[in-house]
């Protein structure tokens, strides 16, 4: 069984478990598993053509699926998946900043 | 409404005057209440992984979120937010600050860093229900 860490802005979808257990050998088999058992949580985690968003990170232990073999990455019972959404932004341009102001 | 410690405050701030005129960033822990409203207990510091654009720019090393959500988690805190700061530009949420948003129900805290010094501080809590209508809203901040 692997555990998949559910980040709190998902947990709404997930019965409000912060964490849920999915037998898998792989990446894909977990998360595949995860949406068939909340399948509310798919529209967040796909896009319409079936990908991962590209701002949902995915996390096997302290690994990057990304940098490992993606969702083909093998999981052994006692691994932890953890699902975490992107933080990132930023001020606006200067030169809008400064157009704002005048 | 969010309930920031006076420390957390205290220190999201001064972390934002340390790194002008660069932004900086972290996580805010606490709790999610039942009334809809959040308790931030303290803050975790974050580097910025936007070394090529770091004045007007901030990221977050997923690697770190999983650390900070870990430890967090033996304390029986959540993250219930995120801050940064904005080095000379006002503390309001800016086009890029909305589209790189993702964390629904959290609050996004901005501080403005005025020549060195840190400014006001106001709060932002991302609604909606995706993508396709997500919203930033003003968020009333109390410090306990």
């Amino acid at each position: 069984m692997a555990q998949i860490q559910i980040p709190s802005p998902l947990r709404q979808y997930s019965g409000k478990h912060a964490s849920v257990e999915i037998p898998a050998k792989t990446v894909g088999e977990a998360l595949t598993g995860l949406v068939a058992l909340h399948p509310e949580l798919k529209r967040h985690l796909y896009t319409d053509e079936g990908k991962l968003r590209a701002f949902v990170n995915v996390y096997v232990n302290d690994e990057d699926m990304r940098y490992l073999q993606k969702e083909a990455t093998a999981v052994k019972d006692g691994d932890t998946i953890s699902i975490v959404p992107s933080i990132a932004g930023g001020a606006p341009d200067s030169a809008n900043f400064r157009r704002a102001v005048i | 409404m969010l309930e920031l410690a006076h420390s957390a405050y205290v220190s999201l701030r001064e972390h934002g005057e340390e790194t002008y005129p660069h932004e900086c960033c972290g996580v805010l822990l606490g709790h999610f209440n039942d009334d809809g409203s959040k308790t931030v207990a303290r803050i975790a510091r974050c580097g910025n992984t936007r070394d090529d654009s770091p004045h007007n720019r901030y990221s977050i090393d997923p690697r770190d979120l999983i650390r900070i959500q870990r430890e967090g988690r033996e304390r029986g805190e959540d993250m219930v937010g995120f801050y940064h700061s904005h080095p000379d530009h006002p503390a309001r949420w800016s086009p890029t600050d909305l589209a790189e948003a993702h964390w629904f129900g959290c609050s996004y805290v901005i501080t403005s860093v005025e020549k060195g010094k840190a400014a006001i501080t106001n709060s932002f809590e991302l609604t909606g229900s995706d993508e396709g209508d997500k919203q930033f809203v003003d968020e009333h901040t109390e410090i306990a």
